[in-house]
């Protein structure tokens, strides 16, 4: 069977990249500290040694739109051409090609949609950056084949966070299955408390550090009946209009099993809290 | 109400560079151009196959072409959608980082949650 070896669950944020690549007389005051704990970060993933990566991330109405939208969608092609002419405009991030794993995609969407998800698929899917920032901060020689999982955590109606979770754990399920020899890591991106277009925008932290610290602290510690406890699709308006990109780090608590995270790390920055959360089901050396 | 309308406009615009200038400069002009020749037109169909319902409503043409994405959010047209397209148009016309995002959440400042619906 395939092993699974590594669970990422952290926040993207675009402008990593762009603030990663100035220099020091350049950089903001928190580039530094900001690029040594990406780094660390990052190696919590080359340590794992994994062949394949599965990549949890929403599209931000790039190619999917609201005249035909999915809820969860697997990618399934051979390649997947990434970042968008706005997210270069706005973020400075540059376009990538990144190779794609067509059998294991396939593997992921017969298996889900006989486990009761009617999952969507595209064979021709460019990417965006929940998916390609990960890969800039924790595998930036983007070498290993991909399977993009999108979720629907912007166009409402959404799926419910519960249902977030469900998919995680098939996900789980379905990788610990896998006839294959191959090493696997599943990495989401999603965010904590977030406002994009509303007044709480861009404030000097996340527009609901509370909500951050309780969310850090579930995520960390695997408390999934906590966070149910708490999080409804109404309350997540609460924290930040953007806030319901928490669901994918939801998501990856399913895929972690609920377990304590082996690696847990966060960064005050303005706008949003970053957040890095590494698992190894198998043991650290597995 | 035509939600989805105002959407399917700041989308159509802000993934294509020629027409983010166009609205930047005229937006009026920009709206009726593309009301009357852009709106029914079904994104992943040939142009043969467009619709033939949608339209604005005045305050919806009103407010886009008046650039009030005050009036916009107050709808419910997508926040993120309005917010990429604004920094597109108008950052380059502040000079601090940040001063443009800033200056647009303070417009809405008066802005009481629940915000308004943006379901489509």
């Amino acid at each position: 069977m395939a092993r699974l070896v590594a669970i990422l669950a952290t926040t993207h944020h675009p402008f990593y990249y762009k603030t990663s690549q100035l220099p020091p007389d350049q950089a903001p005051p928190f580039a530094a500290e900001w690029v040594r704990k990406v780094a660390a970060y990052r190696q919590t993933l080359t340590r794992a040694r994994p062949d394949v990566l599965v990549m949890v991330g929403s599209d931000h109405f790039h190619q999917l739109w609201l005249d035909n939208m999915p809820q969860f969608l697997v990618g399934k092609a051979p390649f997947y051409d990434a970042n968008y002419y706005n997210e270069e405009r706005e973020f400075g991030l540059p376009r990538l090609l990144l190779k794609g794993h067509e059998e294991l995609s396939a593997y992921i969407l017969r298996g889900g949609i006989d486990k009761g998800f009617d999952l969507a698929f595209s064979n021709e899917l460019r990417v965006d950056h929940s998916i390609t920032c990960p890969i800039f901060t924790v595998r930036p020689q983007n070498d290993l084949p991909i399977v993009p999982v999108y979720t629907n955590i912007f166009a409402p109606p959404l799926p419910r966070p519960e249902r977030f979770v469900k998919l995680g754990q098939a996900i789980r399920e379905l990788i610990d299955a896998w006839p294959s020899d191959l090493r696997v890591a599943v990495i989401g991106t999603g965010h904590l408390s977030l406002e994009l277009g509303g007044p709480r925008q861009f404030g000097p932290h996340g527009p609901d550090p509370e909500f951050d610290a309780r969310a850090v602290e579930w995520i960390a510690s695997g408390d999934i009946g906590g966070c149910l406890a708490s999080v409804t699709l109404d309350s997540l308006h609460a924290p930040g209009n953007a806030t319901h990109g928490f669901m994918d780090f939801m998501l990856m608590m399913g895929v972690a099993g609920f377990a304590r995270a082996d690696y847990a790390d966060n960064l005050d920055l303005f706008h949003t809290m970053e957040a890095y959360f590494t698992w190894y089901p198998n043991g650290a050396g597995a | 109400m035509s939600r989805y309308l105002v959407n399917k406009f700041l989308f159509t615009i802000d993934r294509d560079p020629d027409l983010v200038e166009r609205y930047r400069t005229d937006p009026a002009g920009t709206v009726a151009w593309w009301e009357a020749v852009q709106a029914n037109q079904l994104l992943n169909c040939i142009a043969g196959e467009a619709s033939t319902w949608l339209e604005f409503t005045d305050d919806e043409r009103a407010a886009l072409s008046a650039h009030d994405h005050v009036a916009l959010f107050e709808m419910g047209a997508h926040p993120f959608l309005t917010l990429t397209l604004w920094i597109a148009m108008f950052e380059r016309d502040h000079s601090e980082p940040l001063a443009m995002q800033l200056d647009y959440a303070a417009r809405l400042a008066h802005v009481t949650q629940p915000y308004p619906d943006i379901a489509t």
